[in-house]
């Protein structure tokens, strides 16, 4: 009767309504794996699921942009007409768009790797066998947030000094008044100490949620399959179907938001203080 | 749902979902190095030189199109120029021809007038040569019929009236007979 705390299928239990069992709901436990190899209780080194689909994913990326790119052509196949069009997305629809063409052009390579990263983390959450997005992990985009965080961090210290790299993050502005020491002190803990948690939360309460929404169906979905339940049953199952096709939009749309977000704290870091 | 609360609880801050278990941070640090470094080193640059090359081909193409068409704009005004040029070499020639003829048939006229007048001139002249020459010869003819008469005449004698009378039949009737031996 009690819910496995390792239990990631819904269909590893027999358990049905009206059989005198709960309703196995999805929580926590849901985004926790026995390790595959390793021990995860010592502290020590061991290797999970989410690692291996966070590898198998980067290796993914690199091969179809490899396939893509590696023998480029004038005239293009269709592969590296579709790699192109992705590449031109974030390039010109992202990075120029923000920072501008000129500064921008340096950003693009970490935006690009950033979007795509994160989308093919977003992707494994419907792709069959695999289910689960590596992203609600908190771990992923918290290194992800951190990468962008350094780059912020160090590349407004280059640009404008260690005085101005405060008056950057603080918001400075002598036309405010007395209200400015309140100002700088909200504009210094927002930008320095909020802002890459709510950039990696963000990201990750999305793809948390969503996986948890379609646990909730799915397992419903078996759970009431007896008796009467079975028209439930297919309500849920439907609602399954919608919620996949929901979160294929939201995990293009993370990927999406996160990397705008980056190229902006970018764009901030390059402007000039006023 | 309990037993879930109980396992948190348990579990502590092991379970907040907030707190990320550092190897995979490693794990996940490393997946996208692995994707920013292919992307970044190699594969962006490569596919940037050929974009660059595609667009430069593009405008190359386009320039080229743009040198054809000037080209071709300008052969067709040459031509436009030339077929204007012709037309109104045509008109001029057509014109010239015109006057030509014009002249020709005047030429023409003028000189059958002249012709006509010659001939009409000559007619005139030869009309009035054989004139004279029936005058003088009729005069001749004239001359000796009426000596002829007169000398028969005066021969005769002038006795009687009309003796005088069959004389001038006798004559008459000589001439008659002339007239009809001519015939």
């Amino acid at each position: 009767m009690s819910a496995d705390p390792t239990q990631v299928l819904a269909f590893e239990t027999d358990c049905h309504l009206f059989d005198g069992c709960g309703f196995p709901a999805p929580g926590l436990h849901s985004f926790l794996f026995e390790p595959l190899w390793g021990d995860a209780d010592g502290n020590g080194l061991y290797f999970n699921k989410p690692m291996l689909l966070a590898l198998l994913g980067s290796i993914i990326i690199v091969g179809f942009f490899w396939a893509a790119f590696a023998r480029p052509k004038i005239v293009p196949g269709k592969l590296q007409m579709i790699a192109e069009a992705g590449y031109d997305f974030v390039r010109r629809g992202i990075v120029y768009e923000t920072i501008g063409k000129k500064e921008g052009e340096k950003y693009v390579p970490l935006a690009v790797a950033l979007f795509f990263f994160i989308w093919m983390m977003n992707l494994w959450s419907i792709i069959p066998v695999a289910q689960f997005p590596v992203t609600s992990i908190i771990a992923y985009p918290m290194i992800l947030a951190l990468i962008v965080y350094i780059t912020w961090v160090a590349l407004t210290f280059k640009r404008h000094g260690f005085v101005g790299f405060f008056k950057n993050v603080t918001g400075y502005d002598k036309t405010l008044g007395p209200v400015l020491p309140l100002s700088m002190t909200i504009e210094f803990f927002s930008n320095l100490l909020v802002r890459p948690f709510t950039h990696a939360v963000r990201l990750f309460a999305n793809m948390f949620a969503g996986h948890t929404l379609l646990l909730l169906f799915t397992i419903a979905a078996w759970y009431m399959l007896n008796g009467i339940g079975i028209a439930y049953s297919g309500v849920s199952f439907v609602m399954v179907i919608i919620m996949t096709a929901f979160e294929l939009f939201i995990q293009a749309v993370q990927a999406y938001v996160f990397v705008l977000l980056t190229c902006s704290y970018i764009q901030g870091a390059l402007a000039e203080h006023h | 749902m309990n037993s879930a609360l109980v396992f948190l609880a348990a579990e502590g801050e092991k379970e907040n979902p907030l707190i990320p278990p550092w190897p995979e941070v490693v794990i996940g640090l490393i997946a996208f190095v692995i994707v920013f470094g292919f992307l970044a080193k190699k594969l962006l640059p490569t596919i940037n030189k050929v974009l660059e090359e595609r667009r430069e081909a593009i405008e190359g193409g386009i320039e080229k199109a743009e040198a054809a068409q000037t080209e071709a704009q300008s052969v067709l005004e040459q031509y436009k120029a030339q077929l204007a040029e012709a037309r109104h070499e045509a008109a001029r020639l057509r014109q010239e021809a015109q006057e030509q003829g014009a002249a020709l048939i005047a030429e023409m006229r003028a000189e059958g007038q002249r012709q006509r007048e010659e001939i009409v001139a000559a007619g005139h002249a030869q009309i009035e040569a054989d004139r004279k020459a029936a005058a003088s010869a009729l005069r001749q003819d004239v001359g000796k019929l009426a000596t002829d008469l007169a000398g028969k005449l005066v021969g005769e004698s002038l006795e009687d009236h009309a003796r005088q009378s069959r004389v001038i039949d006798r004559f008459l009737d000589e001439l008659d007979q002339k007239a009809e031996a001519a015939r």
